[in-house]
């Protein structure tokens, strides 16, 4: 399985020269599969260069996952260049709400004051799935997806391929149900990220910062790697970078992460633009 | 899935919230299983949960002898979590129990269905006080 992250930025795009090295685009992960099918999970402004590129490549057939609605994971939507070619088919998935559909909801971003364009405008074939369900299955990848801790509602995915297993979950607090004395299935995500060989967890904090931001729906860089010791995954990836992080304070928390990784594991790494990962 | 299940995320979260309550609280799962209960309920349970275990409400129910006012047996189906499993509705009621330590107690018990965004039936919450 092979990974690209074109964005890994939390909460709010943070362009500038000291986020030039980890980047300031908000989340968005391409899946690559080798039979001209894009997988795409959400569709933060990193997906706005995504879209150029597979534009480039010729890709006509795109599923897009969101973990959920709020703005840093739907915002680049607007501009993802396949969305105005009449030749491509792109099927949307996200997470369902009691009160209205996933389409009604991603249509509201299509619609004056927030936008000039009604989505009756888009050219390309869009439909829109309702998440979570039963797995879904192409090209030889397994995606799971089921809700977890963050407000609203919120999905992670579990994506399997050729025995290698990702856990994306940009958006997750789990320490707000508890993780350590919990077994697995006792967890948010637990069943999602259990045994998995890459979890791309939420770790905008540090524990101070934390501190003052308990219920904020997201973890400090302490709490993603007890997450991951929990459910017997093997190399956090942290991600979901706080927009006032420098690079260098990025690479201190990464530090951190590692000071706190038992040595019977990977070391971690920071989530970076650009960055590729190989899995199995 | 080649994953451990885990728990429905709202189920998980009123773990959460029971965990931290002083009024003795349980939870039970969509299939009728007691599925935790907190400190405040140990105390009458006698047992920790962690020596309980999962194990179906009724089965686990049945030792703390539900009876009336009157000494009478209480029949399950009036039972407030039978109520609230079976129906998926609220229900309440004083009843006299033995707990562990073998004292009668009078008890008020509320039991409510737990629902989860999609309206799915995920278990219900039991909560008792002791008079």
């Amino acid at each position: 399985m092979h990974l690209k992250i074109w964005g890994c930025r939390g909460s709010v795009p943070a362009p500038g020269s000291h986020t030039a090295k980890y980047g300031g685009n908000t989340s968005c992960i391409e899946v690559a599969v080798d039979d001209g099918m894009a997988i795409v999970l959400d569709a933060g402004t990193g997906i706005r260069a995504l879209g150029l590129d597979l534009v480039a490549r010729g890709t006509r057939r795109i599923h897009l996952f969101l973990t959920h609605l709020h703005l840093d994971h739907l915002e680049g939507l607007r501009f993802f260049a396949p969305l105005w070619d009449e030749r491509v088919t792109i099927e949307i998935w996200g997470p369902r709400s009691p009160v209205s559909s996933l389409r009604d909801r991603i249509h509201r971003a299509f619609s004056p004051p927030l936008f000039p364009l009604d989505f009756r405008d888009v050219p390309a074939r869009v439909t829109f799935h309702d998440l979570p369900g039963e797995p879904w299955r192409s090209g030889g990848i397994t995606l799971t997806a089921d809700l977890v801790l963050h407000p609203g509602p919120t999905l992670g995915f579990r994506v399997e391929s050729d025995g290698a297993t990702l856990a994306y979950l940009p958006d997750h607090e789990p320490a707000l149900a508890g993780i350590d004395g919990r077994s697995p299935d006792w967890i948010s995500a637990g069943g999602l990220a259990h045994a998995a060989d890459l979890v791309l967890h939420d770790s905008q904090f540090s524990e101070e910062e934390y501190d003052t931001k308990i219920g904020w729906g997201h973890s400090s860089v302490a709490d993603a790697v007890a997450f991951c010791r929990a459910v017997g995954a093997r190399r956090l990836v942290l991600f979901h970078h706080e927009p006032e992080h420098s690079d260098r304070v990025l690479e201190e928390l990464e530090q951190r992460a590692r000071a706190l990784t038992a040595d019977d594991r990977e070391p971690p790494l920071l989530a970076r633009e650009g960055m590729t990962l190989e899995l199995g | 899935m080649a994953t451990e299940r885990q728990k429905q995320l709202v189920l998980i979260l009123a773990r959460a919230f029971v965990s931290n309550l002083s009024t003795p609280a349980l939870l039970a799962d969509a299939r009728g299983y007691l599925v935790f209960y907190n400190e405040a309920a140990e105390d009458v349970v006698g047992r920790r949960f962690g020596e309980t275990g999962e194990t179906p409400f009724d089965d686990w129910s049945a030792d703390f002898e539900p009876r009336t006012a009157a000494a009478e047996p209480l029949p399950r189906e009036q039972r407030p979590a039978r109520i609230a499993l079976d129906e998926q509705r609220p229900a309440h009621l004083s009843y006299v129990v033995t707990s562990a330590d073998g004292v009668e107690r009078e008890i008020d018990v509320t039991a409510f269905p737990l629902f989860a965004h999609t309206e799915e039936f995920v278990g219900v919450v039991v909560v008792f006080w002791r008079r």
